[in-house]
């Protein structure tokens, strides 16, 4: 093989380099393409080992996996996802509701109302918040927000009791849904409003200026140039905050109460998530439930997966159409 | 009197009002930061002492106070590093591959699609993964190595993606030069392309070591728990900062939540020095080349 390398190289001068540009290269290339494809190869991983080690304990499983309420795996062997899932969306969907128009807000205010200067570090001062460590969060929450809440939440359920979110009897306030929402919602904040700062940011100075000189105020001019050519990007942004809010873990672990029933009363200790129950529920496990717990984190993989592909895909999409429309 | 027509009342109080709402939203998101913060300031220095960075919980009763972190600081240092030992040159030799020699192709493309869609797997899952996979299938035992490896999974699409954008900045023009005096590809990428970005890459790989210092989940899956000195990262149960925060909080008296705040405030302070240097790095490079 050196032997041809070097009647390629040509006369003596160059071969030495030649040889050595040859050795090296082939290597390097098949490295860095073996690393991109090892990423593949790990998401393909992720998916065929969970689903191997969760098999074992879906068949031991003397109940419904999609339907049952209860999680016994580590004594009757009856597990159901159902509870779980259901608590899953719930604290996101709250946590989306409470963070996407706050983000929006924030994004605006760095993008387009701060003062230029002061834009910079204050946009770093919201990003600072994603780097508050999770369970740092759990037990803001447990200690400060929950006996904050209890209040308010019983405010809301005196006044609006009719509102079947806000209805229920007996224990008002503590760990509830609405607290592990809201913890759910500052943590998703940062992402949404950072995706939305960029997009916002990019909306075409021309459009802008062309509002601003037809006689639009500022807000008639974002309503009319900046939120019509930033709403995709906002979609996507809060669809990949809803992902990280089903996926949180150790917040909620601290916070919900860990009932395993259905119930949209978020003022009344109700509730558990997917990720929570593996966090609480893993030193106990037995092998069967360590399998059960292993199945609803396949769950949890792949609802978060298709929300984050669909997320992905928009702002794909979207950067196809904003390079050619530029 | 011609001068500018004036807006309407409504328009103008619109304005103010939504002006009023985009100021009021960015206050209600720094108000939870400032809490958080001064929380763990003001509860975590009760117990910020010397004994709580240099002993671990061994022999501390359920109820008693003392004991430290020593275990856990030791923990959380070591599997990062390895978490770093391992992540790094991968997203490194990717983001090489996404800039240099992908070209755009499909598999580039696919690539950086799943780059992306991996940042948003749930901490929790990679820990399920390395459970199901190095732990159960393979056999081997709880470990600081396992946690690493959950951890570089995080990591890994978070350097990725930093480098990636720290390649592409790097001029065509040092490129073309370098290949003109008939220096390879790949010395032209290891002698002049990365050090060109270096610093930035350093940012990145910080800002990832910072954002997985702090994760817990997939730790309580993988080095589980023990409330001795384990130096070892490749035997034994280890402890990780995170991870005794968890365990702290999660019990019923006073003085184990004083250690969670604490553990919480030590936690905070790696974290945010870590961030604190990166964005240095970055703000000391971007000044340099600004001037």
């Amino acid at each position: 093989m050196t032997t041809d390398v070097r009647t390629r190289g040509g006369g003596p001068a160059t071969r030495r380099s030649a040889s050595r540009r040859s050795h090296g290269e082939a290597p390097f290339r098949f490295a860095a393409t073996g690393a991109g494809i090892l990423l593949l190869a790990i998401m393909a991983a992720i998916a065929v080992f969970l689903i191997s080690e969760a098999v074992p304990a879906l068949r031991a499983n003397k109940g419904n996996f999609f339907t049952d309420l209860t999680w016994e795996p580590n004594g009757s062997q009856v597990f159901g996802i159902a509870a779980l899932a259901f608590g899953t969306v719930l604290s996101s969907a709250i946590a989306l509701v409470i963070a996407t128009p706050v983000a929006m807000g924030v994004a605006l205010f760095i993008s387009h109302y701060a003062p230029r200067r002061l834009a910079g570090p204050l946009g770093y001062l919201v990003d600072l918040l994603a780097a508050v460590p999770s369970v740092v969060y759990g037990l803001w929450g447990v200690t400060f927000l929950v006996p904050l809440l209890k209040t308010p939440s019983e405010w809301l359920n005196a006044h609006l009791g009719w509102f079947p979110l806000f209805s229920g009897e007996g224990a008002i306030g503590g760990k509830t849904m609405l607290a592990g929402g809201v913890v759910l919602a500052i943590m998703i904040l940062p992402i949404i409003a950072a995706i939305s700062r960029e997009v916002f940011l990019q909306t075409p100075r021309m459009n802008e200026e062309a509002a601003l000189a037809l006689g639009a105020t500022r807000w008639e001019m974002i309503r009319m140039a900046v939120l019509p050519f930033g709403r995709p990007g906002v979609v996507s942004a809060a669809m990949l905050g809803l992902g990280r809010a089903m996926g949180e873990t150790i917040a909620v672990a601290l916070i919900f109460p860990a009932t395993f029933d259905i119930s949209i009363e978020i003022l009344t200790p109700h509730g558990n998530s997917i990720a929570a129950n593996i966090a609480n529920g893993f030193g106990e496990a037995t092998p069967i439930g360590r399998g059960a717990l292993i199945a609803s984190g396949l769950v949890l993989f792949v609802i978060t997966l298709l929300v984050n592909m669909g997320a992905r895909m928009i702002i794909n999409r979207r950067k196809e159409y904003a390079r050619s429309g530029a | 009197m011609t001068t500018v027509q004036h807006i309407s009342a409504g328009r103008r109080v619109k304005d103010r009002l939504a002006q009023g709402l985009v100021y009021l939203a960015f206050a209600l998101a720094v108000v939870p930061l400032v809490s958080v913060l001064w929380l763990v300031i003001k509860n975590g220095l009760a117990r910020f002492d010397l004994e709580f960075l240099t002993h671990s919980m061994r022999n501390i009763g359920a109820r008693d106070a003392g004991g430290g972190a020593y275990h856990a600081i030791i923990g959380t240092l070591e599997q990062v590093l390895l978490a770093s030992l391992i992540s790094v040159p991968i997203g490194l030799l990717t983001a090489i591959y996404l800039t240099e020699y992908g070209n755009g192709g499909r598999l580039s493309r696919a690539i950086s699609f799943f780059v992306d869609v991996m940042t948003g797997v749930p901490s929790v899952v990679t820990g399920l993964f390395v459970l199901a996979f190095w732990i159960l299938f393979l056999g081997m035992p709880f470990s600081g190595l396992a946690g690493a490896l959950a951890l570089s999974i995080l990591m890994m699409p978070t350097v990725v993606r930093s480098a990636e954008e720290m390649l592409r900045l790097v001029p065509n023009d040092l490129r073309e030069a370098s290949y003109a005096l008939g220096v390879a590809k790949w010395r032209t990428i290891v002698k002049v392309v990365l050090p060109t970005a270096f610093t930035g890459i350093v940012t990145g790989v910080m800002l990832a070591v910072a954002r997985v210092a702090g994760e817990t989940a997939p730790l309580l899956l993988t080095v589980f728990f023990t409330d001795s000195i384990n130096n070892d990262p490749f035997s034994g149960p280890q402890m990780g900062l995170p991870l005794y925060v968890f365990d702290q909080a999660g019990r019923p008296n006073d003085t184990a939540i004083d250690r969670a705040w604490t553990g919480a405030l030590t936690l905070i302070l790696i974290v945010m020095l870590l961030n604190l240097v990166a964005r240095l790095i970055a703000w000391w490079r971007s000044a340099a080349r600004g001037r």
